[in-house]
């Protein structure tokens, strides 16, 4: 009986815990639908008139819809840019043999040590140098490629038996041929917890897009979102809306592809 | 007709055997097409990383403000950080940071991973609840926190107000701006601990709590004897992740504080950017830089040595 008593304690510590992790997002969906929340009272916790008067407010005095839009294409654009880059990559280090190759993966390995906040300041002026300073060239650019997505997509393939480009190869097919029809059809789902990973940070990131963007017309929602704060400052349904709009994307996806997010995340340990 | 087939066959194979059939016009073949394969990786991961890189080091010995070419001045810079004031609040700040969210993201989702290791029914709901913070974005969740720590009409000191406990200006005060920064990021961050630490616990074969239970183990001496152990490689690989990140800390900073109240949250990367951006003094945080990258790179070289270590235990 007193075992009993302690696991239904223990799970009830947990399921408050849970419901305690959680309230922030539902207390900022409450907020969005208050009207004039944040002036002079809290909102209640069940809203009396839910509107969606701060969705609208929102969109209709900031370009908030092409923020959205400029996010979205972004991280398409440097998801499909990775994805690409880090399996061509993959291939050449787990199937073809050239000189320098462990070299050359070492140093792979060994750009993933070096922080972006350590390049920011010569990483701008290579930028400008080419140009792209407030350009969505100069957002993308630098993540075309992701040492994490090489390191990651050749575990994959590394378990992929040879037998299938064995016998692809005695079809006479060639190296493109075989990377694409016979080894990425087999490392589907680490392409797609790379994939929802590097969606994931590219929608997230901050410090670059804060630093290489500075016409409203061009920025990304986390960047758009801080500057929500200067000119909402008290209307927090307006921020709340703005911070809504922006989790909800992560949390579709969250929710249809759970086991690719964890292990693209825990995979990383870098975020 | 015979003959017809066979020069057939003699200029279809004709061909192939320029392109490679001897052993070593084939291996050059093989390693010009992985080199193809390796460029639209390696020419980006050169232009964007190394060279910016290698740039960060030659730029910090210099006197540069971004527009005039850049002055040699040796190790100066790095002597006029070490004497900066402002740039030693930067690094005790990062520290704060440190010293604040590793003790609650480590005990909390180290309870949680114990406690959610278990067979119970809606686990999976649970893990998903805790996890839910990780995949949202720093800059989200510093504006939530900033409504739910606001100090007039927050939840958070309505709540401890119910109790008669009267809360402090949470960001607003410079005492309380670090404290604040480290509940939201702990927030964020504890799903992501829990999920390294239940992969660890995975990994541990029943058995061996089952022999200990037999053996009349309690469950507080099954966790300090075997779990805790057992689960070394995974709590210093969650220390050493929650260090790295840390020293790095920006995003929630600078959307919940911007540094401030009167500098009292200003972490190192917003120093560089500072000095940078605002003070046209890119030598110097060229310099800052480098001393990031040595104590991000000191504690990377910790993880590889202490990864070997256990590689072998295991």
């Amino acid at each position: 009986m007193p075992r009993n008593v302690k696991r239904h304690t223990l799970t009830a510590v947990l399921v408050i815990g849970a419901v305690a992790m959680v309230f922030p997002f539902v207390w900022s969906v409450i907020t969005s639908v208050s009207s004039g929340a944040g002036l002079t009272s809290s909102p209640s916790l069940i809203p009396e008139n839910p509107t969606l008067d701060a969705y609208r407010t929102l969109f209709s005095s900031t370009n908030f819809a092409r923020v959205v839009a400029n996010s979205v294409g972004i991280a398409v654009i440097v998801t499909v840019a990775q994805v690409s880059t880090s399996a061509l990559a993959a291939y050449a280090f787990t199937r073809l043999r050239f000189p320098g190759r462990s070299v050359m993966f070492a140093v792979y390995l060994a750009t993933m040590m070096i922080p972006m906040q350590v390049l920011i300041v010569p990483l701008f002026v290579e930028m400008r140098a080419l140009g792209l300073v407030d350009t969505y060239a100069g957002v993308i650019v630098p993540s075309i490629a992701s040492a994490f997505g090489v390191f990651l997509l050749r575990q994959a393939m590394a378990v992929v038996p040879r037998d299938f480009d064995e016998a692809a190869t005695l079809d006479g097919a060639g190296h493109l041929r075989i990377f694409r029809s016979v080894v990425l059809p087999l490392i589907k789902p680490a392409l797609a917890t790379f994939a929802i990973f590097s969606f994931m940070s590219s929608w997230n990131s901050f410090l670059w897009p804060l630093i290489i963007l500075r016409s409203d017309e061009f920025k990304t929602l986390p960047v758009a979102l801080a500057q929500l704060q200067g000119q909402f400052t008290t209307q927090w349904d307006v921020m709340m809306a703005g911070s809504v709009i922006s989790i909800i994307p992560m949390l579709l996806i969250y929710i249809v592809a759970q086991k690719q997010v964890v292990q693209g995340v825990a995979g990383s340990g870098l975020k | 007709m015979s003959a017809a087939t066979s020069i057939e066959a003699a200029a279809r194979r004709e061909p192939r055997r320029r392109t490679g059939s001897t052993p070593r016009a084939r291996r050059r073949r093989e390693a010009l097409i992985a080199y193809a394969f390796l460029a639209p990786s390696a020419i980006p991961l050169t232009a964007f990383v190394l060279y910016p890189m290698a740039q960060a080091a030659w730029a910090s010995l210099h006197d540069w403000n971004l527009i005039t070419p850049m002055q040699w001045v040796g190790v100066d810079n790095y002597v006029a950080l070490v004497r900066d004031p402002e740039t030693l609040a930067a690094f005790t700040h990062t520290l704060y940071y440190i010293g604040g969210t590793l003790p609650l993201v480590f005990c909390g989702g180290l309870a949680l991973a114990l406690g959610l290791n278990r067979a119970m029914k809606g686990r999976n709901l649970l893990r998903g609840m805790y996890f839910l913070p990780v995949v949202t974005s720093w800059v989200a969740v510093a504006i939530l926190w900033r409504w739910l720590l606001n100090p007039e009409v927050g939840v958070v000191n309505q709540v401890l107000a119910w109790f008669g406990v009267d809360g402090p200006g949470w960001w607003t005060d410079p005492t309380w701006s670090m404290p604040s920064i480290i509940i939201a990021s702990a927030w964020k961050d504890l799903g992501f601990v829990m999920v390294l630490l239940l992969a660890g616990l995975q990994a541990i074969p029943e058995q061996v709590n089952e022999a200990a239970t037999l053996d009349g183990a309690s469950p507080w001496r099954r966790l300090r004897s075997i779990t805790l152990p057992l689960l070394t490689p995974s709590i210093f690989f969650v220390i050493i992740i929650t260090l790295i990140n840390g020293f790095q800390v920006f995003d929630q900073v600078y959307a919940m504080t911007g540094g401030g109240p009167a500098g009292s949250s200003e972490v190192v990367v917003q120093r560089i950017y500072d000095l940078t951006f605002r003070f046209g003094d890119a030598g110097l945080a060229s310099a800052l830089s480098m001393i990031l990258f040595l104590v991000v790179l000191i504690v990377t070289m910790i993880q590889i040595r202490g990864e070997r270590r256990w590689v072998n235990y295991a």
